[in-house]
């Protein structure tokens, strides 16, 4: 909301300076966003009385004019404009001027004649013919009346108000006015305010001889108020009217449209003005659309209706979509000479739902769907009726229509000064608080609160706790430490998680945030099967792109584009985590699972799939997953099929780790091999060992045994390492891979796998004979797969 | 056999002097008092002393014997510092080269910050709450006093799922679900994830963080709600840090407040980076809604509450002097080791 100072002045007067002002309308709850000085560009341009006129002795196209300036003799200075006259008053850009286009005036000489300066056009100073009517476009700005040479040319024309710029929020409509924002001031300030009661000297006819009024939908249409002027003379509005709407950044157009404008600023409520020659049957109809109903609007647009919608007919036909916009011819004519005034009050739930769905949206839409007080209809209406009257644009009709389906109640709120106090922490008096909830239009008879109209906000005593605290200041609110003591913690999940981390961290991955939404063609690039379940995934209606359409279901593609980019950015190698959220949906009323996925990502440099299941091993022991394990997994068709595993915890298949398929790593244009895991938290964190006990040092020493074998290449070491563990039983401490070996001297389709194996008893040191018994029996299980002693 | 004496003594001093690695000083020791040496030989004549000679030589041979050792053992550890020196001269290395430790991973700005802020709340005693991010509409709006043709939904543009499901636009949904599933006393923050959409540019995220704080007891104040935060910002930007609070609007606080941080860089002045207001705008909070507080069984005329949200991004940015919000999903090393 831009606010003109100088209109704010028409009603409250306030004695500081504009960063005063600013700065203290802020901290009482009107956020002001900055404010600007109409024309400040404009620098030393003044009025000037043309004196003489003369032919340029060389140019048959220039006039040499000699100019009152206020200051001592006449200048001289040489125009082409050939509209000039002896007594005409003109802006003078003097020696040194600066326009609003940047453009710097310098004296010069033009043919030869010297020139002090430069005669402005409207344009060069940035306003329109709009805005001073009797101006044309091509040619000097004659400045209509008398003035004083050498008066700054802002000041004579009116162009220095200071405008305001306001962030209004959704709870004060009230405020998207100029009187709004008086009363706001005068509170603040502790200035007067009084509202101004729009008078009409004189009424002749009657409306209801001329006009019927019937609303369909008092629902969507709560009131709805027809004034009548007649014998209206269309044309420009007085400079007060032009400037004020100016400012506000409305174009002046004529009389009865700037009247409208002028009332939608200064009450906030929007207003039509219509020829009443063009209400077909002299009947106003206020109804729902009928199916399949269109309408051509204002702006030449054809537009089909709904049902929902609410529009404005005569007995034809509809002549506008309700609060919206007006339909073709519906609009004020040069030669309009019977006009009605439309001041209603409509839904703001549906004008939002039919501004969006008509895609209109403009300053009354914008009034409208904020939910305006149907109270301000009649107001508004007078005020244009007034100002009529009082610009001679019209004989204002007797009589009013005023179709109410919503007669205002008084909501009345117990003052309550010692809750408020308890409330606030504050010691603000009730005195205080009665004086801030009056100054604001509230009235306040000993304990009871009655709210205006206008503020339908208030339904609460902690609204009216708000009211007082913010005249009082929120800054006087003292400060202080809440009571009671709590005891705050960080739960077992969430140490676990950061301990997570802290691994990651450690093995140097980085922490990736990534958008939870994803293209579903993801899918296709980790080669999911066309009728996989993992596609099944929940979808947003209305999303921003294809791009972040679905809640992702797998994360790993979100790691894939951050490598892609990592890759393509030239950083050649690199290793990422992020515990991920995915979205598993369930029933479609049914929130889905949000589940807390931990990716790995590595690329290039070192990387393979080995030291990815370091990175996880190193997690998994960080956090305590002991009971853990991989088997090949050799159907995952985002994985290299052989270089993938399952992870395992506890039975339960929690995660997979692998190579990236090439296909996939090329479908993300990644040119290095990739490696990803996939784990779910949760599985995690339900077998973390979280006791845990000492156990006691060894006292007795270990004895090693190293043994090396060949067996099949596909021979699993795991199979391998389980059949030892399992046949030497208890004294078996450790049994270590610490070698695999191809190549001359072991057969083709062969490997020779080399084991360490430590061997222990707590209650005595083994003999060498125990320990030859116990790789025997390693051996003799190893056998059974195949495996035999090199 | 005095002068002999005199004469090995002198000739073994000489002959340990001259040593100058570990096999002369040895062959000295063998030649001067080894088995065979000539100490050794001049004793086991001796015997052909006179009774009164024999203590005066004997005296005297032991004292020879006893500057040789001495002097063997000095000159031993002399050449054996003078080799360990040497040993180590040879082992200099460049301690310039780069280290060989593998890299230490980095930890996202957003979770850095946002450790940091759980870690102040968490000493205040609040507990970090999680609420889910695909939510239903009653824990998003309809009970944060937001109902369907509220006005304040226009001004977050929401993703729905289904008419009635949503991704939350606001961690607030999360107080509504704490106040259901606790009693008071409740100190809590709620950290995550919240969506509108918004077109991405460099102050924007169709995706971005919030924290959620909620305190509902027994006499909370809007004077404690003012006490806790600034507490919580003295610790996050520094004892100096000056804070104010000014009236705003939400559905769900009554009353409300937009709390604005004194500009960093000009110290309230006006500058750029603050735009001429002295102030920098960083959260939202109020007195918690008795409306939203009966919408969870708790009586607000027994208790009263506040809550506030912020929003992580912001804190971040202004933390690391980030100008452009995508590099935080962009993930480049290059940016990511910079923290």
């Amino acid at each position: 909301m831009d606010l003109s100072m100088r209109w704010l002045s028409d009603y409250v007067k306030t004695d500081v300076d504009i960063k005063e002002y600013i700065a203290r309308m802020t901290m009482s709850g009107s956020k002001v966003e900055g404010y600007s000085t109409e024309c400040d560009e404009i620098k030393n341009v003044v009025v000037g009385k043309i004196v003489e006129i003369e032919k340029h002795p060389d140019a048959d196209k220039l006039l040499v004019c000699k100019v009152d300036v206020g200051s001592g003799a006449p200048i001289q200075i040489v125009t082409g404009a050939d509209n000039v006259f002896c007594g005409a008053f003109v802006p003078v850009a003097l020696d040194g001027a600066e326009l609003p286009n940047g453009v710097k005036i310098k004296k010069g000489k033009l043919r030869g004649v010297e020139s002090c300066g430069m005669l402005c056009s409207v344009g060069e100073l940035k306003v329109t013919v709009n805005d001073f009517p009797g101006a044309i476009e091509n040619g000097i700005f004659i400045l209509d009346g008398e003035y004083k040479p050498g008066q700054d040319i802002r000041e004579a024309l009116g162009l220095n108000d200071t405008v305001v710029e306001f962030e209004i929020t959704p709870n004060r409509p009230d405020c998207l006015s100029v009187l709004g924002l008086a009363r706001e001031t005068a509170a603040t300030f502790g200035a007067r305010f009084e509202e101004h009661i729009p008078k009409i000297k004189k009424e002749s006819g009657n409306i209801n001889d001329f006009l019927k009024v019937e609303v369909r939908n008092g629902k969507l249409c709560p009131r709805y108020i027809a004034r009548m002027v007649k014998n209206v003379k269309i044309e420009p509005s007085p400079k007060w009217i032009r400037e004020r709407l100016r400012a506000s950044g409305v174009r002046p157009i004529n009389n009865i449209v700037d009247v409208t404008n002028f009332v939608m600023l200064e009450y906030g409520q929007p207003m039509h003005a219509f020829d009443s020659s063009r209400v077909a049957g002299g009947k106003i109809i206020v109804r729902n659309a009928e199916k399949g109903e269109k309408i051509t609007t204002l702006d030449g647009v054809e537009r089909a209706l709904t049902e929902d919608m609410l529009v404005i007919c005569d007995s034809e036909k509809p002549s506008a979509v309700a609060g919206i916009m007006g339909g073709e011819y519906s609009g004020i004519e040069a030669d309009s000479k019977t006009i009605i005034f439309e001041s209603a009050n409509f839904l703001g739930s549906s004008i939002r739902s039919t501004s969006r769905k008509l895609g209109i949206r403009n300053e009354s839409s914008g009034c409208f769907e904020k939910g305006l007080d149907p109270e301000n209809c009649m107001k508004a209406v007078m005020r244009a009726c007034e100002l009529v009257e009082e610009l001679g644009a019209g004989e204002v009709v007797g009589g009013i229509i005023d179709v109410n389906n919503a007669p205002f109640e008084n909501r009345k709120i117990k003052l309550d000064g010692d809750w408020t106090r308890e409330f606030l922490g504050a010691d603000i008096s009730d005195e205080f608080i009665k004086n801030a909830l009056i100054s604001e239009g509230f009235e306040v008879s000993g304990d009871v609160i009655t709210v205006p109209s206008w503020r339908g906000d208030v339904e609460h005593k902690a609204d009216i706790a708000e009211e007082a605290a913010r005249f009082y200041g929120y800054d006087k609110i003292p400060t202080s430490q809440i009571m009671g003591t709590s005891r705050g913690l960080l739960t077992q999940r969430q140490r676990f998680d950061r301990s997570i981390e802290n691994a990651l961290l450690g093995c140097g991955c980085s922490e990736a945030a990534t958008y939870s939404f994803i293209s579903p063609k993801n899918y296709d690039k980790i080669r999911l099967p066309a009728d996989s379940e993992e596609r099944n995934s929940i979808v947003i209606m209305n999303p921003l792109g294809e791009d972040t359409s679905i809640m992702r279901r797998n994360a790993i593609p979100s790691m894939l584009e951050v490598i892609s980019r990592n890759s393509n950015n030239r950083n050649i190698e690199g290793r990422f985590y992020e515990i991920a959220t995915e979205y598993e949906p369930k029933k479609s009323d049914e929130l889905p699972n949000e589940k807390p996925t931990l990716i790995i990502g590595a690329y290039g440099g070192n990387n393979d799939y080995f030291a990815l299941k370091g990175i996880v091993e190193a997690v998994f022991e960080n956090v305590g997953v002991e009971n853990w394990e991989v088997a090949a997994n050799f159907k995952d068709p985002t994985f290299h099929p052989y270089r993938c595993a399952d992870i395992i915890i506890n039975g339960k298949k929690s995660g997979i780790m692998g190579e990236i398929h090439p296909e996939v790593a090329e479908n993300y244009g990644i040119a290095q091999r990739t490696y990803c895991a996939r784990i779910y938290v949760d599985d995690m964190f339900e077998n973390r060992k979280v006791e845990k006990t000492y156990k006691p040092l060894p006292k007795y020493p270990a004895t090693q045994r190293d043994i090396a074998i060949v067996c099949d290449m596909d021979l699993e070491n795991l199979e391998m390492e389980k059949t030892i563990t399992d046949s030497i039983g208890k004294i078996l401490e450790k049994v270590e891979l610490f070698d695999i070996y191809t190549g001359s001297q072991i057969p083709q389709g062969k490997k020779s796998v080399a084991y360490s194996l430590t061997l222990r008893a707590a209650d005595r040191t083994l003999t060498d004979e125990e320990a030859d018994k116990a790789v025997a029996k390693a051996l003799s299980g190893l056998e059974k797969l195949g495996a035999v002693l090199r | 056999m005095k002068e002999l004496l005199e004469k090995i003594r002198q000739e073994a001093r000489e002959a340990i002097e001259r040593a100058s690695n570990i096999d002369e000083l040895n062959a000295a020791r063998i030649r001067f008092s080894g088995k065979k040496g000539e100490l050794t030989a001049i004793l086991k004549q001796m015997g052909g002393l006179s009774a009164e000679e024999r203590p005066v030589i004997g005296q005297m041979a032991n004292e020879v014997r006893g500057n040789i050792e001495t002097w063997i053992s000095e000159k031993e550890n002399e050449l054996k510092s003078m080799l360990s020196e040497m040993k180590l001269k040879n082992e200099r290395i460049d301690v310039t080269l780069p280290g060989k430790a593998g890299k230490i991973g980095k930890k996202h700005p957003l979770s850095i910050v946002l450790n940091e802020i759980e870690e102040i709340f968490v000493g205040m005693g609040f507990d970090v709450v999680q609420g889910p991010e695909v939510e239903y509409d009653y824990y998003n709006f309809e009970a944060l006093n937001i109902p369907k043709d509220h006005p304040a939904r226009d001004t977050q543009d929401t993703f729905y799922i289904t008419d009635n499901i949503l991704l939350r636009t606001q961690t607030s949904s999360v107080q509504i679900r704490t106040m259901e599933h606790r009693k008071p006393p409740i100190r809590v923050i709620s950290p995550g994830r919240v969506y509108r959409s918004d077109a991405v540019d460099a102050t924007h995220s169709p995706l971005f963080h919030q924290i959620e704080g909620l305190v509902v007891d027994k006499g909370v104040t809007m004077a404690g709600l003012k006490g806790t935060l600034e507490v919580f910002i003295k610790a996050l930007y520094g004892e100096d840090s000056k804070v104010r609070f000014r009236p705003h609007h939400f559905p769900f606080t009554e009353p409300s407040a937009e709390m604005d941080v004194m500009c960093f860089a000009c110290q309230g002045k006006g500058c750029r980076l603050c735009k001429g207001e002295g102030w920098i705008e960083l959260l939202g909070c109020g007195m918690v809604h008795p409306k939203v507080l009966k919408n969870c069984g708790i009586d607000p005329e027994i208790y009263s509450g506040f809550a506030f949200g912020l929003g992580l991004e912001r804190v971040v940015m202004r933390r690391f002097n980030i100008d452009d919000m995508r590099l935080l999903y962009e993930n480049n090393q290059r940016f990511l080791n910079q923290f």
